[in-house]
């Protein structure tokens, strides 16, 4: 039993130790597929958002915690 | 379409970032082996190969069943919650905010667990367990590179590859040595991967909905180079203010 929760523990930990980060990585990739399917955006703009969308978003989580 | 960019970029990530698991489990099975016996070690190695092993072999034919679009775009969100996540923590690593991993400590640690755990009447089991759990657990890391980085242009053969190769050259480092390989850049590596996962992520999640990118997959070069870019100023930046916190304290 132990061993499966540490293989969930260390699966989750792959994809999330910052929460904040994973978080807002979510929602960035969740308002691009919006605005592309929904508002009809042109999905060359979504991927150049996505990838500034990135840059922000790890910059931030380097900040924060080199604030700490 | 699976050019040499693809195809090259696809076996390099997948070579580098198992590099980077393999030298972590093998710095455990070493511990084992060198504290307990090497039957305990090659036992529990085993044992954990067999789980990957069936782990590919059920989750292969499936990924099959996704259409590719959405696999792509599944694959492309999960590389950049790993990928992000992996460039975070390099650069923190490499600006002195985080402590860089220490395979001599990580040794070390281990191997005086088990030295503790020698006279206990199961010390077998737990120095196979120990074995068993690094595998495994860097193992499926392996694993979820391979597929995310192989399977949304169909290079998983090739994905497989550069893992297998960075198994064998880990390997064979260590039996040669036989110490942990505590000279291997680990930092450096995770941080080239981290670039060249968040790069995949874009690209794919793009694919995945529609986009055809301009210069197709030659594109994923641009994306590391920007990512390479702000990474390095990050670093800079981030060294640049510890120093003057710390002048600023004495």
């Amino acid at each position: 039993m132990a061993i499966i929760r540490t293989a969930i523990t260390e699966l989750w930990g792959l994809f999330v130790d910052d929460g904040a980060l994973a978080l807002l990585t979510l929602a960035l990739i969740g308002m691009i597929v919006a605005a592309i399917k929904l508002l009809g955006v042109s999905p060359l703009i979504g991927g150049a958002a996505l990838l500034v969308g990135y840059l922000v978003i790890l910059g931030e989580s380097v900040l924060r915690h080199s604030r700490k | 379409m699976n050019n040499w960019t693809t195809i090259t970029s696809t076996v390099t990530a997948s070579f580098l970032a198992s590099f980077v698991e393999v030298v972590e489990a093998f710095t455990i099975v070493l511990a084992v082996g060198i504290t307990n016996t090497w039957r305990s070690a090659f036992i529990g190695t085993g044992v954990a190969l067999v789980v990957l092993a069936l782990m590919v072999i059920i989750l292969g034919p499936l990924l099959g069943m996704v259409p590719i679009t959405t696999l792509q775009f599944v694959v492309g969100v999960l590389l950049g919650l790993f990928g992000l996540r992996w460039l975070r923590k390099a650069i923190l690593r490499a600006s002195g905010y985080i402590a860089i991993h220490d395979e001599e400590k990580a040794f070390a640690a281990e191997t005086a667990a088990l030295k503790q755990q020698s006279g206990a009447t199961r010390a077998d089991y737990l120095a196979g367990l120990a074995a068993f759990k690094a595998v495994l657990l860097e193992g499926v890391e392996v694993v979820f590179i391979v597929i995310a980085v192989g399977t949304s242009h169909g290079l998983t053969f090739y994905a497989s590859i550069g893992a297998l190769l960075a198994c064998v050259l880990v390997i064979g480092i260590g039996l040669l040595i036989h110490k942990p390989l505590s000279q291997v850049p680990e930092n450096t590596l995770k941080l080239v991967v981290g670039l060249m996962l968040t790069s995949f992520s874009v690209f794919w999640i793009g694919e995945g909905l529609g986009l055809q990118w301009p210069g197709a997959d030659l594109i994923i070069i641009a994306f590391f180079f920007i990512f390479a870019v702000f990474a390095f100023v990050a670093i800079r930046t981030l060294q640049n203010t510890k120093v003057a916190k710390i002048s600023g304290a004495n």
